[in-house]
């Protein structure tokens, strides 16, 4: 018997499906395979042994732990995602704004960009942790690194809000500057992925358009918010979510999550933290997707 | 070709007043006065980001004589290589520097292999559900690591997709923790570091290629796979250059996949998080203070300045790479369709 030959557009899905077959391997073995396992482990007591594992269902138990009993995960949830909701807005704004200064043309263009994008490649975890473990070899112990963290940067913050409160600002707004501030170098150093984003939106503006607004007597304030703004809102959205999934590697909340698992050895609780964390995550970007996607101007 | 005019709003009001020259002249210094201020701010930030390098830099070049001498300013009175000879003695710096770009390196060629066909895959083939799958591609850069974190660890240590291992050989399965696997398998699956956003980069830009290319390899007898490696691939440099920059530097700092399954392989990450505590220890063997029995401890600030060297030394190849290609950085994610 003879197989009837398969009509192209047959032929062209089998072709298809044969170039995302890697990807789909490795899609269902390392992570709806892995994904749904999670599922059941946070659901069960997780005993480790040789060359494999024994579960033994527990029912909601590590969630109620996780959530009530766990003296720091609630504190460290909370505080990382406080965190995320300070920074997200103060690395936009300020990556938004290197990328108009950096598309500016003036001498040293070239260089200022090669050291704008610099703490792309600098970022790195195992850097950093080396630096607070030689910092706290240095002074003894760690509660004394972050004291000291806290003195030698606030020494005139106080000052700071003080000027600005004076200047009429609320102090909410205030204070909100003035913790920018102090972390200017977490800012910049985590921005520049969002910078180069941006900076390729930019470029991609037609420069006629700004030409036109200019004759027609639009001052630079004027064309920033009328022709760069809604040109480049769609790249907004795109680098919030990237801002946000980039403050998972560091967050404090992966550290515990690791450590409850491979240090406790209570991986089913370990589990519970990761969906509790991954379900809000996922409900602060849906809402962050949802609200901006509409406001966001696609041409 | 310029994106913002660089006039001061205060000097381009209508012109009311006659006297255009001191408008003129208002509106000049005006203009002084802002690129004066753009490259005092430019400056300012550059700082922020370099003094830690150059602090590095300075210390990596600085003599034990000159830690308690608080006149020193970055310029270090005695220059000395004892330093970097120190830390890479404790880094093992060559065979682990090898070592490391050779795993970040094969990590990278298979991750954009992968991720092409499969970007090349969502982008041009309608099959079934190929929305769908592209959105659990999606899914993948959504979903934290973490949470993947224990059922991986658990996977890799007794490997056995689908039984297949117990079924041949009896065995429970390969115990992968501390080989290379585990990351070469998951770039090749297209499912390691970010993998779904190198999707997403070649997707896009296969997306936006004229279909009539394609159309006429077809014509002329052109298999999928060919139609791929000779006409799409050679086109998609800027994307490919954007992942596999990006990708490169990832793999290379992740701590996150090496600890969590490459604990014991020397590989820089790894090596790096846990320098201090090998410093302490090594240190006083090296100076030959630790004769009388190992209980004289290394001064503290010789250990920082050793492990300030060794984090130099860790970046120095990245640095290297970034100096080289770094003006492919804009133009390629520029060209590759992030924004598209």
């Amino acid at each position: 018997m003879r197989m009837a030959p398969l009509s192209l557009a047959r032929k062209r899905s089998l072709l298809g499906l044969a170039f995302i077959a890697p990807w789909l391997l490795g899609f269902a073995f390392l992570f709806a395979a892995p994904l749904l396992q999670s599922i059941r482990f946070s659901l069960s007591k997780l005993t480790v042994e040789p060359g494999g594992y024994a579960l033994q269902s527990v029912g909601l138990d590590n969630f109620r732990n996780a959530l009530f009993v766990d003296a720091s995960f609630n504190r460290i949830l909370t505080q990382s995602v406080a965190e995320m909701a300070l920074n997200v807005p103060m690395i936009l704004f300020f990556s938004l704004f290197s990328a108009t200064l950096l598309n500016q043309r003036f001498r040293g263009r070239a260089l200022a960009r090669a050291v704008f994008f610099l703490p792309v490649i600098l970022a790195s975890s195992a850097i950093s942790a080396a630096e607070a473990s030689g910092l706290i070899n240095l002074v003894g112990d760690a509660t004394a690194v972050n004291e000291m963290a806290g003195s030698s940067s606030s020494y005139n913050a106080m000052s700071m809000v003080m000027l600005l409160g004076d200047a009429g600002l609320p102090d909410a707004f205030a204070d909100y500057i003035v913790s920018a501030i102090l972390r200017i170098y977490d800012i910049i150093t985590s921005s520049g992925v969002q910078i180069l984003i941006f900076l390729a939106a930019l470029q991609s503006v037609p420069s006629a358009m700004y030409e036109v607004a200019k004759m027609e007597g639009a001052t630079a304030y004027e064309s920033f918010w009328k022709i760069t703004f809604p040109l480049v809102s769609p790249l907004i959205l795109t680098n919030v979510i990237y801002t946000i999934i980039d403050s998972f590697s560091g967050s404090a909340v992966t550290d515990t999550i690791f450590k409850t698992a491979f240090t406790t050895q209570n991986f089913g609780l370990s589990a519970a933290m990761s969906w509790i964390y991954t379900v809000i995550v996922g409900i602060i970007l849906a809402v962050i997707g949802w609200t901006l996607s509409r406001k966001v101007h696609y041409d | 070709m310029q994106a913002m005019p660089e006039a001061a709003p205060a000097a381009a009001a209508p012109s009311r007043s006659p006297n255009m020259r001191l408008q003129k002249a208002g509106k000049k210094s005006a203009d002084m006065l802002y690129v004066l201020f753009r490259y005092l701010l430019l400056a300012g930030i550059s700082f922020i980001i370099l003094y830690p390098l150059l602090m590095k830099v300075s210390i990596a070049f600085k003599d034990k004589a000159d830690i308690y001498n608080p006149t020193i300013y970055m310029i270090p009175v005695h220059f000395t290589l004892d330093n970097i000879r120190m830390a890479a003695r404790i880094l093992d710096y060559a065979p682990l520097l090898g070592n490391t770009l050779l795993f970040a390196a094969a990590t990278t060629a298979l991750t954009a292999a992968s991720c092409a066909l499969a970007g090349y895959g969502f982008a041009r083939f309608p099959f079934p559900g190929s929305s769908v799958l592209f959105g659990l591609v999606i899914l993948t850069i959504l979903v934290p690591t973490g949470t993947l974190m224990v059922p991986m660890y658990l996977n890799f240590r007794s490997f056995d997709p689908l039984g297949l291992v117990q079924l041949l050989t009896g065995k429970p399965g390969f115990n992968l923790l501390n080989t290379y696997w585990p990351s070469l398998i998951a770039s090749a699956t297209a499912i390691g570091l970010k993998a779904g956003l190198f999707i997403y980069i070649f997707r896009q830009f296969f997306k936006g290629m004229p279909k009539e290319i394609e159309e006429a390899a077809l014509i002329d007898g052109a298999g999928g796979l060919r139609t791929f490696a000779s006409i799409m691939m050679p086109n998609a440099v800027p994307p490919l250059i954007t992942v596999v920059l990006f990708s490169f530097v990832w793999q290379y700092n992740d701590t996150f996949f090496t600890s969590l399954f490459m604990n014991e392989l020397k590989l820089m990450p790894t090596k790096i998080s846990t320098l201090a505590a090998q410093a302490n220890m090594l240190i006083p063997g090296m100076l030959g203070t630790s004769a009388g029995g190992g209980a004289v401890k290394a001064d503290p600030n010789h250990v920082a300045m050793i492990i300030d060297t060794g984090i130099l030394l860790a970046i120095l190849p990245l640095v290297l790479l970034y100096l080289a290609v770094q003006r492919y950085f804009v133009e390629s994610v520029e060209r590759s369709g992030i924004i598209g």
